[in-house]
């Protein structure tokens, strides 16, 4: 996805990208339309955190350590490879909470086993249409009111990071998902690799040591998290999108209609060139984006989205024409093109839809011309 | 000079920038402007006198070298340059064509002698260069040429006509493509000429275009003698120079040899989708805040791409002839975006006058919608190049290979 890797970085990439080969290859992803097993995605995990998976977003302070120094964009190599392997695991609410930990110096423990990948986290923070979460203090405690959802990985998470409302301000806790008054609900997906859940607080009562961070101002991190996820979910999709891409090539190529390989057609040529281009700019504004919200430089919300935005919108595209230059096998599910497609379809849709970013940048572009 | 660093060199090119320029104007930029011609003249000299100011400023040429009038710096340098230039105006008429690609082809391709006496021309200010490269018979098909040179003596003499040049009748000397031998095969016939525009022999034509503009050209050659010491590459190489004419063009705005403000919204003449809607009063209408957006991120997506594309070629991760994604990307974006802002305007965008603002006439620039997508390689063109040459893909089969070029079946000529 990157261009300018270090080797570090790049023996990184390969490390997990072979890790992911032969542990979720296509035909043990073919298998799972069920869901992931369980005890095959806690050995995964696991191992993939011996990988460096987990740590790339914690300081080598707080117990983590990243390859190149920027830590957001090692991570974005890994998610490039989850999109290209359709590998399952909560890569992204995993390190996401584990930042939030790292950043705030706070529960040192749950923060070890979540690096180790022997726990997971999931992370509370999209809302159901008029929904909302409050935290009140009451005594020395934290108590949370309200539901989230969709939350990724929550049904197996040992720890929720939940984002919420207290006072006005945005506040951060860490919640075990075990704790009474939390309901998790499984919901429905069309990308079966990954899961969501809707979660529900009532009355959820935690001590005050919880928070994580100051209580009331965790809304920086909060937005700066809610970018990373933007730009992993652009990687995240770059990285399917080449993987259907790779495949439809190889397939336009192999095919032969009227004695000729599909390939050879202009027609459909121009299409793959089109397609190429998606590709391309794909990986450029998810790299740039990477950058900027690594730096937290002042256009990084508005890149974010623009990635998210070109990403979900190209992302289906492509992938719809990768389908269509298949032909009927593309609609099967005995062949593999729809991994990289539910990939992307999922992608779209999660942190916010292409519109609703497209909306957002238009606030940026409108503040900043003074209009 | 050489050993300043991309820092100082920035603090020097920002403090003189803001104190000797102007700011970005509407109609600076070179482009199919639909004006008097008094009004085009004067920016011609505008950008002489402006181009003139950043050499003696030390400031043209960054990436040439000393010996041709340039700094010998780096493309950081170039970058630094074009970052501190964002709002202020700039010579676009000696970025593209005459820096790039003409200069940068003349610095890879010229005899010594022609490069001495041309490229500091050029950095000084006094020489608008201009691509003699598409004909009658067809652009597309460059190597089709069929414009011919033959040998006479020390001399060349050319005839046939070249066509679609952006401003010929205001500028200096040309790149022309020429045939030198039409027993060979087309693209192994051809030589690659420096020509004075302004010459007897040269006729130049403006054609109106469908807004009104007039900068586009025709120029018909006949008997122009050009000394053989103007040749640019070898005889029976004019493709190969050809090529890395359409490599720089298509590098545009990422070639070290371009000085423009690096954010290419700020150097555009148009006004921006979000100034139409303000004007045309939809700015608080959500359909139309959506298209603001997907404007502008078409505009970073393809910023991006560019700049990922150049590194690429720079580091040799991607081939040369991808330079042809971000072109692709450029010509479909820039289709799309004169779309939305056409949609913008709404009404005053095909009714309007002076009270309706950015909106006005919008309408006049949407009919030339397909300009970008035409001029500099068509986006077909670029398509074929990425499937054939980026991704591979088997080659269009082809009347014209392995054959002398003057058996090759050719249209009626216009
Ligand atoms: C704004 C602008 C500035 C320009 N500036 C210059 C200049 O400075 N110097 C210069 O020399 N020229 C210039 N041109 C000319 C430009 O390069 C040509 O117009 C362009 O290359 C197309 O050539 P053509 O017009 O002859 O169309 P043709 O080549 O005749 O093409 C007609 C149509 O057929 C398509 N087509 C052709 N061949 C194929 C193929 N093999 N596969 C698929 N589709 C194909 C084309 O894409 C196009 O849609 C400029 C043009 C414009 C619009």
């Amino acid at each position: 996805m990157f261009l300018d890797l270090t080797s570090d970085q790049e023996f990184f990439q390969e490390t997990t990208a072979k890790f992911l080969a032969d542990q979720v290859p296509p035909a043990t992803l073919q298998g799972f339309a069920d869901g992931v097993p369980a005890d095959f995605e806690a050995r995964y995990w696991r191992r993939g955190a011996d990988l460096g998976w987990t740590s790339l977003l914690v300081s080598e302070d707080a117990g983590g350590g990243s390859i190149s120094g920027r830590g957001l964009e090692d991570l974005c190599l890994i998610a490039y490879e989850f999109g290209r392997h359709a590998a399952p695991g909560p890569l992204v609410p995993a390190s996401l909470a584990a930042a939030a930990l790292g950043q705030a110096g706070t529960h040192p423990e749950a923060l070890a086993e979540l690096l180790a990948g022997t726990a997971t986290a999931a992370w509370c923070h999209a809302e159901p249409s008029g929904g909302s979460l409050d935290i009140t203090s009451d005594g020395g405690d934290l108590v949370l009111n309200g539901a989230k959802r969709p939350a990724e990985a929550a049904g197996r998470a040992k720890y929720l990071l939940v984002t919420g409302r207290l006072d006005g301000d945005f506040a951060q806790v860490l919640v075990p998902a075990a704790a009474p008054g939390v309901t998790i609900t499984p919901l429905r997906t069309p990308d079966y690799s990954r899961d969501f859940a809707a979660v529900a607080f009532d009355g959820v009562r935690v001590p005050a040591s919880a928070a994580v961070g100051p209580p009331g101002q965790a809304g920086q991190q909060v937005a700066w998290q809610a970018q990373a996820a933007l730009v992993l979910a652009a990687a995240e999709s770059a990285g399917a999108m080449r993987a259907g891409f790779d495949m439809t090539l190889a397939w336009a190529s192999d095919r032969y209609s009227f004695g000729r390989p599909l390939a050879s057609y202009q027609a459909l040529k121009h299409r793959l060139a089109d397609m190429a281009t998606w590709l391309e700019a794909s990986c450029a504004i998810a790299a740039e984006a990477a950058a900027a919200v690594r730096e937290r430089s002042p256009d990084a919300a508005e890149l974010a989205s623009a990635a998210k935005a070109y990403t979900g919108q190209y992302g289906t595209e492509l992938m719809h024409e990768c389908v269509q230059l298949h032909g009927g096998i593309g609609l099967t599910r005995e062949h593999d093109l729809h991994l990289y497609l539910r990939r992307v379809v999922l992608n779209r849709a999660l942190h916010g839809t292409p519109a609703e970013h497209r909306q957002r940048i238009a606030d940026h572009v409108v503040t900043r011309e003074g209009l | 000079m050489s050993s300043e660093s991309v820092e100082e060199f920035r603090a020097r090119a920002r403090d003189w920038i803001r104190a000797t320029l102007g700011p970005a104007s509407g109609y600076a930029a070179a482009g199919l402007n639909h004006r008097p011609e008094e009004e085009e003249l004067a920016a011609v000299a505008h950008d002489r006198v402006l181009q003139r100011r950043f050499f003696d400023a030390g400031l043209a040429g960054v990436v040439v070298p000393p010996e041709y009038g340039g700094l010998g710096l780096t493309p950081a340098h170039q970058r630094a340059l074009n970052e501190e230039l964002g709002g202020y105006e700039w010579p676009s008429r000696f970025t593209v064509p005459t820096m790039s690609p003409c200069g940068a082809v003349l610095l890879e391709h010229a005899p010594e002698e022609l490069k001495r006496e041309h490229l500091p021309a050029i950095l000084r200010g006094e020489e608008i260069w201009m691509q003699f490269l598409s004909e009658p018979s067809g652009g597309s098909d460059m190597a089709g040429a069929l414009t011919t040179a033959v040998a006479d003596g020390d001399d060349w003499v050319l005839n046939g006509s070249k066509i679609w040049t952006t401003g010929a009748w205001w500028a200096d000397w040309a790149l022309c493509l020429a045939r030198t031998d039409w027993d060979a095969p087309k693209h192994a016939g051809l030589t690659m000429f420096a020509l004075p525009i302004r010459q007897r022999g040269i006729e130049v034509r403006q054609i109106e275009m469908l807004n009104g503009a007039r900068d586009f050209c025709q120029e018909y050659l006949t008997d122009v003698r050009v000394p053989d010491t103007h040749r640019v590459g070898e005889v029976g190489q004019g493709w190969t120079v050809a090529t890395r004419l359409l490599f720089h063009e298509r590098m545009q705005h990422n070639s070290p040899y371009v000085t423009s403000p690096a954010d290419a919204r700020q150097g555009t003449a148009e006004a921006s989708p979000a100034a139409i809607a303000r004007d045309a009063g939809r700015l608080a209408d959500p359909l139309a805040r959506d298209l603001v957006g997907q404007a502008r991120t078409l505009d970073l997506a393809g910023a991006a791409l560019q700049r990922r594309v150049a590194a690429g070629i720079r580091s040799g991760q991607l081939p040369d002839t991808a330079s042809a994604v971000a072109r692709l990307f450029f010509t479909l974006a820039q289709v799309r975006a004169s779309e939305i802002k056409f949609e913008l305007a709404g009404g005053a965008g095909v009714a309007w006058d002076e009270t309706d603002g950015a909106a006005a006439g919008v309408g006049d620039s949407f009919l030339i919608r397909q300009a970008g997508a035409i001029g500099g390689g068509t986006s077909e063109m670029a398509r074929n190049v990425i499937a054939e040459r980026v991704l591979g893909l088997p080659r269009e089969t082809a009347r014209d290979r392995g054959i002398p070029f003057r058996d090759v079946p050719r249209g009626a000529a216009r």
